[in-house]
């Protein structure tokens, strides 16, 4: 299966994920031998076979649906890398150049 | 203070009787790690006010007073947890993980966070943001990942007993590899509440001590169900430590042809001596098959890395973690956090994962691994239809250089080929220590049926009884 730089360039806007110029290169070429190397499992006959995504022996499992007191808005704030008046900041979604 | 000669149990019994004292048992402790780790590199936080929980009780609680090294996946209130990752090097948990909920109220010290692959992605412990751990047999070799700070805590007695996670074998390969006993419990037995997640259907809190009966008395304080995971069976956990001392006459033995094909020489050699040990004290030996082993590495690579990069998608540097500088928008925030904040072994997993899920090749990729998965599962369950326990070795080989297999990540991810298959099927599984190669540990692996971790302990403890590893002393660790 031949896995290019465009590939790897689309797969890593999914990813929200950056390379640059020179990494790009070397990205590609290990991507596609771990691609390579994971498409031998076309090999395997799975034809009628179900899928397993889930190794657990419970089904859905159910809980009322109660509120409770875990944190206080101080601790969840706590690991925030900006904030100000007591609220999340983040920079413009839109460029200001594009608002233009 | 170190703990190459203890076990919970002599510990347990020194600080009932008051022949030590939890104060300066925590204390030492925090000592010995300083005094060995800058050689060593097992640890990413040390807590210098460790002290003990109040009015300890050390008929109740067999852990009351032990500290014991937690890997720096599990969220702990208060104490840095990194994952070993720039992205989270500043975090600090505002709750507990249930397993150290448990521990906490087992009164068990803590005394802080081990090192580890970032995000458990790897099989090295190279892969750290905070560098390299250094196996104690040989300071020049890896100690395996990607538990592997808690494996060399372990290992080189700085702590009786460490917590570790494992996805596809990263408790078993790094005790493997360190001469110790680790145990990845069935996939449910042990709450993923407070872990940081990686594959999220594979991954499993579970215990790495020198002597199977430790990791049996932290698995009773850990075990059970949890209202916070639902993926948590309610059945009940039985006491452990029940399943030590036993005989092995008339255990059903499974050995795997292609497993033992996967080792030769010396290192074959070792794991068929203690196959022998287990018929000539009665055990019922067959050979067995697992055409599928060949395809492990695959179907797993492309599972586990699905699964993170979907779990990974909360890293975007706007609740808590790395966020980058200079951004100019909020995408911009999202792609140079992650960007500068992920290691490039955590950047190829999201990559792999987002590519199997992707439009085009979920298919031939995602869905077909899913399916390939049910073949593995049905294989176990035939072979578990007529045998207590699977056996075989842990590793193909013996712990390998520092460097040596970094550059090469195909090499690197064929270390896990015959510790995944347990991850795939949720089945308990097991390394205990089988013997030297060259100067260095090797493993032999215990599988059981699902929730059946007795069989393991059983077969663990009769295999530590009769081959004394745990008497000898890692060479690095000798002045």
């Amino acid at each position: 299966m031949e896995i290019t730089e465009d590939t790897i360039k689309h797969v890593a806007v999914l990813s929200r994920l950056e390379f640059n110029e020179d990494e790009i290169g070397t990205v590609t070429e290990q991507m596609s031998s771990i691609i390579n190397m994971a498409d031998q499992l076309s090999e395997v006959d799975t034809d009628g076979v179900a899928e397993t995504v889930q190794v657990v022996d419970r089904d859905t499992v159910f809980r009322e649906d109660k509120p409770e007191h875990w944190q206080n808005r101080a601790e969840l704030m706590k690991n925030v890398p900006e904030q100000a008046n007591g609220f999340i900041k983040v920079p413009v979604i839109i460029n200001k150049d594009e608002d233009e | 203070m170190n703990y190459l000669n203890e076990d919970i149990d002599s510990l347990n019994q020194k600080l009932a009787q008051g022949d030590l004292s939890a104060e300066k048992l925590a204390q030492d402790t925090v000592a010995n790690i300083k005094k060995t780790d800058d050689k060593l590199n097992a640890w990413i936080t040390v807590q210098d006010d460790a002290k003990p929980a109040a009015d300890l009780d050390f008929a109740k609680n067999k852990l009351a007073g032990i500290p014991i090294a937690i890997k720096d996946n599990i969220i702990t209130k208060g104490v840095k947890t990194t994952a070993a990752s720039h992205i989270l090097d500043n975090y600090i948990p505002v709750y507990d993980a249930t397993v150290i909920e448990r521990l906490k109220k087992a009164q068990a010290t803590f005394v802080g966070k081990t090192n580890m692959d970032e995000f458990a992605m790897g099989s090295s412990t190279e892969h750290s943001y905070f560098g390299a751990t250094h196996n104690p047999w040989n300071l020049d070799k890896v100690p395996g990942g990607s538990s592997g700070g808690s494996a060399v805590a372990v290992a080189s007695g700085q702590v009786v007993a460490a917590l570790g996670s494992d996805t596809g074998g990263s408790i078993r390969q790094p005790a493997a590899f360190n001469g110790i006993f680790g145990i990845k419990p069935t996939y449910g037995r042990v709450s993923r509440w407070g872990l940081i997640a990686f594959g999220s259907s594979l991954d499993e809190i579970g215990v790495m001590s020198k002597r199977a009966k430790s990791a049996a008395e932290v698995l009773n304080v850990i075990a059970g169900s949890d209202d916070h995971d639902s993926t948590l069976s309610t059945r009940e956990v039985p006491d452990f430590t029940q399943f030590i001392g036993q005989d092995v006459k008339g255990l059903r033995v499974a050995v795997v042809k292609e497993y033992m094909a996967a080792v030769d020489g010396e290192m074959h050699d070792v794991i068929q001596k203690q196959i022998d040990a287990l018929e000539d004290a009665g055990a019922i030996i067959s050979e067995v098959s697992l055409p599928l082993t060949k395809y492990v590495v695959p179907d797993y690579y492309i599972i586990a890395s699905s699964e993170a990069s979907s779990n990974l998608q909360r890293y975007d540097g706007i609740r808590y973690g790395y966020r980058a500088e200079d951004t100019k928008n909020l995408l911009d925030v999202y792609v140079k956090s992650r960007s500068e904040g992920f290691g490039t072994e955590v950047k190829r997993r999201i990559m792999l994962g987002s590519f199997a899920l992707s439009a085009g090749s979920y298919d031939r990729f995602f869905r077909q691994a899913a399916k390939v998965r049910t073949l593995i599962c049905d294989e176990f369950d035939e072979i578990f239809a007529n045998n207590d326990v699977i056996v075989g070795p842990t590793t193909t080989e013996p712990a390998f250089g520092i460097g040596s297999e970094i550059s090469d990540p195909i090499k690197m991810y064929n270390n896990d080929i015959l510790t995944i298959s347990a991850n795939l099927a949720g089945i308990p599984a097991a390394s205990v220590p089988a013997g030297l190669v060259d100067g260095m540990p090797v493993g032999f692996q215990i599988m059981a049926k699902r929730f059946d971790e007795g069989s393991i302990f059983k077969t663990a403890d009769f295999i530590e009884r009769t081959n004394k590893f745990y008497e000898k002393t890692p060479a690095g660790m000798e002045d």
